[in-house]
């Protein structure tokens, strides 16, 4: 390598400029070198990137860059997702496509018919999702509200266990499997057993959680004692979780006396949560455990010596055994509690909004979790704001296409270009020529000095 | 692409030259106030099954009758509830939920508002609700029919079915089917074998969901390799999993057969047209037009509707292309055990048939 940079062609025309590394892979390089130490050690599963949301690299990481970068950059990111959302809802409107035929003998009315049908959809996503002006009433202008609250739930709480498990190096794929046997269990506690007010929703509660931490940690116990890739183990116990579910319901014991479809008997009424500001909302004592589990989550990994190892462990197992830490105890603790915090999912889905059991508990928010936790950063709190922007999707979208008539996949096409701008700033700076690298060019000391040690290698 | 794109763009130019409306003009078509609404479970409207049928019902009251409709789709479970309820405060007159998952929460939302009506498909009741009616179908009569004619047909002494997921809706197909076959043995004293289902222990062969049509293919395959040549796909548009391996079959020089279900596949599944032997019809859009059509005169009543042979709510498709390959004797019989069907002379009975 340092024969393609003799120093003789330092005169002149600076030559070195094409092969010096910009900034952008300089990070890289650093990026890669965290998680693997320098290369000493098999590369993990989860990006460091996606591990913590404080690197060792300094402010000056490419994560760094991306989160706390400008207001500018968010604002731009938002903007154009609303401007391509919007083109595309344009795209499948009907009066847009009646004025399209006429657009050279009256384009106005083509761009009116444009502006109209992006500006509609985008206020029923804000009725559907925030307020309601037309509402009966403050609590029903903010029912709303509380749809985003109540949708937003399951996916904080799975959003943290996949969380957590990325701050310990972990790919945890496996939330949607760990909602299916924690709704399993709770759902059976709550219409099997006849018990009392309370204690009958707690034993839901905490057999929900069991069941999650039960499917995560078996997990765990896999991955500590045989090595076995967490990614694939989590991907087919998401299977097995499914199709044992679809055989129980498929079983005397988990359907309705006298019905043959595969759907539980409802819960009973000592058994599901509260709501909170009465039935006709369904916002559920469940978001406040929703929230409980966010300053838990936070107290663990920033507060607690267990936290500190997991953290510790994801950033380089090698290190963290060296230094004392139990490795193994770390990872099956950690795939636990991340079943546990799924399952409170799985909880708030047959116990809170639900009532019943069927093969379609767990919806897709152990999916959804995972965009959940990378969009938050893994960091407890940045899950929790973002499992608040996703349920607002999700329930500004019935709206949104019960005003508007645009068909439900578009709606959620346009939501996935929100998320996907919103999470890649480095693309919205391109798009808008904000990157860096064009910006200012690159410092030479700097780089040659990366080069030279190959470190971009 | 270049081209493409070029082409695109003139073509995009060529329909923009129209002339503009003049301004003032209004749509003069005579519009009912009456709303229909339809809320879908996760399969959504084009979900080549019940979800779709009964939207395209709906659709069709909407050109008959004039009457306006409001549609949404279910993504998840989730969605029932808020989508039942935004329908009812839309105003609709009558709204048509579909399937058994939305059972609770049409049942919640009938009791809430005893004013709006509402009809749920493929789902009844034990104790009727006053302002929901349900569509129902007895499917095992015409997958008796069809059960029958593949015994008949068969070349090879053995014939096949296999579901999706393990419903009512599904198993009641391959029960009738099933019985079609037996009874086609004790009339004949003959012994053509059925793959894929066994009625006395409730079980067969399933693909586990109603996308996956590579999985249908596979089963279908290996029905064939054990000798099977019609077989009988009760998944949605996993049928066509089934199809393409009878293609291909067929392309081999096999003699080999399909029969489809909820819809006349010759004219739904035409790339198969011509290993379609028959379907089993269950006519969801007429139902759903006809309720619409009663409740909008003022008819509405809670009485579940039940698609019979009698009343043509299930039905065996006509033979098409391949007419020819049905003897006339068979078609006879299968007119004979129709009637019986109807007078009641023949009972086809299966754990999943609605309980009248």
């Amino acid at each position: 390598m340092s024969e393609k940079h003799p120093p003789k062609h330092a005169g002149g025309e600076p030559a070195g400029r094409a092969q010096e590394p910009t900034p952008a892979s300089e990070e890289t390089a650093a990026l890669v070198s965290v998680d693997t130490a320098g290369g000493a050690m098999e590369p993990s599963a989860v990006p460091a990137t996606a591990q913590s949301g404080q690197l060792p690299g300094g402010p000056d990481t490419l994560l760094r860059k991306i989160f706390t970068g400008s207001g500018m950059v968010s604002v731009l990111a938002v903007l154009l997702a609303l401007i391509i959302g919007g083109l595309l809802i344009a795209s499948t409107d009907r009066q847009v496509a009646t004025t399209a035929t006429y657009f050279f003998a009256r384009p106005t009315d083509f761009l009116a018919a444009v502006w109209n049908a992006a500006t509609r959809s985008y206020i029923a996503l804000f009725q559907g999702s925030v307020f309601n002006p037309r509402g009966n009433g403050v609590a029903a202008q903010f029912a709303p509200f509380m749809e985003t609250l109540t949708i937003a739930t399951p996916l904080i709480t799975a959003g943290l266990g996949v969380a957590l498990a990325f701050r310990a190096g972990l790919f945890n794929i496996g939330a949607q499997g760990q909602i299916i046997v924690a709704g399993i269990l709770a759902a059976w506690v709550g219409f099997a057993l006849d018990l009392p007010m309370g204690l009958h929703l707690l034993l839901v509660l905490v057999a929900g959680i069991i069941g999650g931490a039960f499917w995560g940690g078996l997990v765990g116990v896999l991955k500590a004692r045989t090595g076995a890739h967490e990614v694939i183990l989590t991907i087919m116990f998401n299977y097995i979780a499914l199709y044992f579910l679809r055989y129980l319901l498929n079983t005397p014991a988990f359907q309705r006396p006298g019905e043959s479809n595969p759907i539980s008997p409802i819960l009973d009424p000592t058994a599901v949560y509260p709501q909170i500001f009465g039935s006709q909302y369904r916002l559920h004592l469940g978001f406040l455990l929703a929230i409980a589990a966010t300053v838990l989550v936070w107290w663990l990994l920033n507060r607690s010596t267990v936290g500190f190892e997991f953290r510790a462990v994801g950033a380089n197992p090698k290190a963290a055994q060296t230094a004392g830490i139990n490795v193994s105890r770390s990872t099956i603790l950690v795939m636990a509690l991340a079943g546990g915090l799924a399952g409170m999912s799985g909880v708030a889905q047959v116990a809170g909004t639900e009532k019943v059991l069927t093969d379609g508990v767990a919806a897709t928010y152990g999916f959804d979790a995972i965009t959940v936790a990378l969009l938050g950063r893994s960091t407890p709190w940045g899950t929790f704001a973002a499992g608040l922007l996703f349920g607002a999707f999700r329930a500004g979208a019935v709206q949104m296409q019960i005003q508007t008539g645009t068909p439900i996949d578009i709606v959620l096409v346009v939501q996935s270009l929100i998320v996907l701008f919103i999470a890649a700033p480095p693309l919205v700076r391109a798009i808008f020529g904000l990157n860096p690298r064009r910006r200012k060019p690159a410092r030479p000391a700097k780089s040659r000095e990366a080069a030279t040690t190959g470190g971009a290698a | 692409m270049a081209g493409v794109a070029t082409l695109g763009a003139s073509a995009l130019l060529l329909t923009a030259c129209g002339a503009a409306p003049e301004a003032g003009s209004t749509s003069t078509a005579e519009a009912s106030d009456y709303t229909g609404c339809i809320v879908s479970d996760s399969g959504g409207f084009d979900d080549q099954s019940f979800n779709q049928s009964s939207y395209e019902g709906l659709k069709k009251a909407e050109t008959d009758l004039g009457i306006k409709v409001n549609q949404v789709e279910s993504k998840t479970n989730n969605d029932f509830e808020p989508n039942l309820r935004a329908m009812v405060s839309a105003g609709c007159d009558l709204t048509v939920t579909v399937g058994f998952l939305l059972g609770d929460a049409t049942k919640a939302q009938a009791e809430a508002n005893p004013d709006s009506h509402f009809a749920i498909v493929d789902f009844g009741y034990e104790t009727p609700i006053a302002n929901v009616k349900p569509i129902i179908y007895d499917t095992a009569q015409a997958a008796f029919l069809a059960g029958y004619l593949a015994a008949g047909t068969t070349k090879t002494g053995t014939v096949a079915t296999f579901g999706g997921i393990k419903l009512p809706t599904v198993t009641i197909f391959m029960d009738g089917y099933a019985d079609g076959v037996k009874y086609y043995n004790e009339q004949k004293g003959k012994d053509v074998k059925l793959l894929g289902w066994n009625k006395e222990a409730q079980d067969g062969s399933f693909t586990g969901d109603f996308e996956k049509q590579d999985v249908g293919k596979q089963l279908t395959q290996n029905f064939l390799d054990q000798g099977a040549d019609i077989v009988m796909p009760v998944a949605g548009p996993v049928g066509k999993g089934a199809g393409s391996a009878l293609k291909e079959a067929k392309a081999a020089g096999k003699d080999v057969k399909l029969i489809w279900v909820d819809s006349d596949g010759y004219l739904t599944a035409p790339d198969y047209k011509d290993i379609m032997l028959s379907s089993v019809m269950k006519t969801m859009g007429d139902a759903v037009e006809a309720v619409v059509k009663d409740d909008k005169e003022g008819n509405f009543d809670n009485t579940p509707y039940v698609g019979t042979l009698e009343n043509d709510g299930v039905q065996l498709a006509p033979f098409h292309d391949l007419d020819s390959q049905v003897p006339a004797e068979l078609k006879s019989e299968l007119e004979q055990i129709k009637k019986d069907i109807i007078d009641g002379k023949l009972k086809v009975e299966s754990e999943a048939s609605p309980k009248a």
